[in-house]
């Protein structure tokens, strides 16, 4: 799967082989399912290292997903903040164009090599939970390609706010569950699949869509998003000669994110952004993790939480129900405490004036998540130099979020 | 001292030839103040051993029974602070009880393990459960609570097999409790026949007590694998009666916990005869 030596003291050689990541990761499940998550790791391990899988990963990437996708110098969003900015200020931006993918986000990537994992298993049912949908509509694709039976556990919130991906997953064939627990959103989604997860081991396989959850799933999504930050590499020295100067990614459980920043870790002069939801502000009601939360154990891995003094979870809000989770993966609260990527919150309203931004400037209509890092991007261009570079991965299309949006707007459709 | 307020429930019951009775509620479900009246309704109905239910958010292992009744707790105001204080008066009212409290690791661990421990040991907690800590990730919270002489219950479930018990019995104490079906706590129930085969395999590798739990709901239930586990827990059955009758519910939880309590005895009256 990667070709990468890793050096000692390389920021790319997480987690250990219990799956921590400095403090966090790990395997906090109830011990039914110990076995089988054992037994995953092992499958991976071994999938990892046999070139047939790899070759049948990227395979799928080319002939059904689309890849690679482009990277897109954004021109006129680059002029744009140019002029707004003191002279010889405004970096480059570019748009790494995951929202071109089969399905319309990076999530498919992470599918596919999950339902190759449980293929090898033998597993003929798979579950999902999701947000937005984008991860449902993904694992719902897949399980059409595989043949398999699948079931998807959706937040009864966010079934009504992404009507559109919910028909899309009943026409693909999977079975939607609304999920009427707690705050009827993605963290309830995922109990709830893991509930139906621990009852059903012995024949499903449950595809996580962040990179989140107990160890390997954090290791194994990362490493299947990957190829986002390798073909940006690449597309980046065709384009430009040199690597770029900053990296912006939308991060809700970060698989996006770690995709995008892993093959870049160990290039010092690569910084990196990743962008929580600020929701309606760090005082009020948000979904940013490492901004406003603490260090804690949830959905198998300890991992930065939003909760209160005992441990209780406390409720996440964005307007982006991918964002929209108290949690973040592992990789990224220790990206965060060793200082290696910075986080930045953005706000609904911030986001949503980048939504309507890029689709004006540059003719792309963005996931509300991928309009969070837009937004990062106009705040962050204009302080730096004109011969800099900035990589923002726009993760997803919008057009799950035009009613959200509309809705927003005070627009009738 | 802790530790023998567990062995010697179980030693008691062996001697009268009769499996323990373990019991469940949520601590403040429906509320603080009502949960010492359902506690020592259920001593008084004949539970031998207690389990005290740390109410959480997002209790993944739970079914609806248990997570609804996590949601009024927390609903109504519960806070950990409280559990310990129900959990130190019940020590003062009830000397010889063993009380068990289970739950999830993050209620347990946000103000560290070694501030946790402590607190079950000044409220005279017996043992804890924690559904998410398998052996694996033991390193926090095991250490901490044998430093304090609190027994660290372990699961062994369905899908534990012959090389990962050794694991699993690694550290645990008290008793190992038998999770009888892969799934959530709840009405699913385990066939009889494939309990005794896994309570034969787990008494072949431990000396510790094999308590029985999950899905178990009625006096016949728990009367049939009484006569092959030292322990049967009965849990969603007993938050159930919680669920409807709130803070009037103790009488009927009383008569509930009689009539298990009841047919564990009859059961061994009839073995013995
Ligand atoms: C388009 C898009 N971007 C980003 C995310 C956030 O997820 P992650 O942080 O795992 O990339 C989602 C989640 O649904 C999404 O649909």
């Amino acid at each position: 799967m990667t070709d990468t030596i890793n050096l000692p003291n390389s920021l790319r050689s997480q987690p250990d082989s219990s799956g921590h990541f400095g403090a966090f990761g790990g395997r906090y499940v109830a011990e039914t399912l110990m076995p089988l998550i054992l037994e995953l790791d092992k499958v991976y391990r071994t999938a990892k290292a046999d070139p047939a899988f790899d070759a049948e990963f990227a395979e799928l990437l080319r002939s059904y997903v689309g890849r690679p996708n482009p990277l897109y110098y954004a021109g006129r969003l680059t002029e744009m903040l140019r002029d707004k900015a003191a002279a010889g200020k405004g970096a480059k931006i570019y748009l790494k164009r995951e929202e071109l993918n089969h399905t319309g986000a990076h999530k498919i990537n992470n599918c596919i090599g999950q339902a190759l994992l449980a293929r090898r298993m033998g597993k003929k049912k798979v579950i999902a939970e999701t947000g937005a949908g984008q991860h449902g509509v993904a694992t719902a694709t897949v399980a059409a390609l595989f043949g398999m039976e699948c079931k998807i556990f959706m937040g009864a919130k966010d079934v009504e706010r992404q009507r559109p991906n919910v028909f899309r997953m009943k026409l693909l064939g999977a079975e939607v569950i609304p999920v009427t627990s707690g705050s009827q959103t993605l963290k309830d989604a995922m109990n709830d699949a893991l509930r139906h997860w621990v009852s059903n081991v012995h024949d499903t396989f449950y595809i996580i869509g962040t990179a989140a959850g107990p160890h390997p799933y954090p290791e194994l999504v990362r490493d299947f998003q990957s190829i986002i930050g390798k073909e940006t590499r690449a597309q980046m020295m065709e384009a430009e000669g040199r690597l770029p100067d900053m990296l912006i990614a939308p991060v809700g459980g970060g698989s996006n994110a770690i995709g995008m920043f892993h093959p870049f870790l160990d290039d010092p002069e690569v910084a990196m952004i990743g962008v929580e939801a600020a929701g309606e502000g760090l005082d009020k009601k948000h979904a940013a993790s490492l901004a406003g939360g603490a260090s804690g154990i949830l959905h198998g891995n300890r991992t930065y939480l939003l909760q209160d003094e005992d441990g209780q979870i406390t409720e996440a809000h964005s307007i982006s129900a991918g964002l929209d989770y108290p949690g973040i993966g592992p990789e990224h609260s220790w990206l965060h405490e060793i200082g290696r990527v910075r986080y930045l919150p953005v706000t609904d309203d911030e986001a949503l004036a980048s939504f309507q931004t890029l689709a004006k400037l540059e003719g792309i209509i963005p996931a509300l998540e991928s309009a969070h890092a837009i937004a990062a991007a106009e705040q962050i261009a204009p302080t730096m130099d004109a011969d800099k570079i900035i990589v923002v991965n726009l993760s997803g299309r919008g057009d799950k979020d035009i009613f959200t949006v509309a809705d927003a707007l005070g627009v009738e459709m | 001292m802790n530790r023998d307020r567990l062995s010697s429930r179980f030693a008691a019951c062996k001697a009268q030839g009769r499996a323990a009775l373990i019991t469940f509620m949520t601590a403040g479900d429906p509320d603080i103040a009502a949960t010492p009246a359902i506690l020592d309704a259920l001593v008084a109905g004949g539970a031998d051993i207690i389990e005290l239910g740390m109410p959480f958010t997002d209790p993944m292992a739970d079914g609806p029974a248990i997570e609804l009744a996590n949601l009024r707790s927390l609903g109504s105001g519960t806070k950990t602070k409280h559990i310990f204080a129900l959990a130190a008066d019940f020590r003062a009212r009830h000397p010889d009880v063993p009380l068990i409290l289970m739950g999830y690791a993050n209620p347990m661990l946000v103000r560290g393990a070694d501030w946790f421990a402590d607190q079950c040991r000044i409220a005279g907690v017996d043992g804890v459960i924690c559904v998410d800590v398998p052996p694996e990730e033991d390193a926090e919270i095991g250490p901490a609570l044998r430093a304090a002489g609190v027994h660290l219950v372990r699961l062994a479930t369905p899908t534990t097999d012959a090389t990962r018990l050794p694991a699993v019995l690694d550290g645990a104490s008290g008793f190992l409790y038998h999770v009888a079906v892969a799934g959530i706590t709840g009405k699913q129930q385990a066939a009889q026949a494939s309990i005794e085969i896994a309570v034969r395999k787990l008494k072949a590798a431990t000396d510790l007590p094999i308590a029985v739990g999950f899905g178990v709901r009625s006096p016949e239930q728990a009367a049939a694998i009484g006569r092959v586990a030292d322990g049967v827990v009965v849990g969603s059955a007993i938050v159930d009666i919680v669920g409807s009758h709130g803070d009037a519910a103790a009488p009927f939880v009383q008569d509930f916990v009689a009539a298990l309590s009841g047919a564990l005895t009859t059961q061994a009256q009839e073995t013995a005869a």
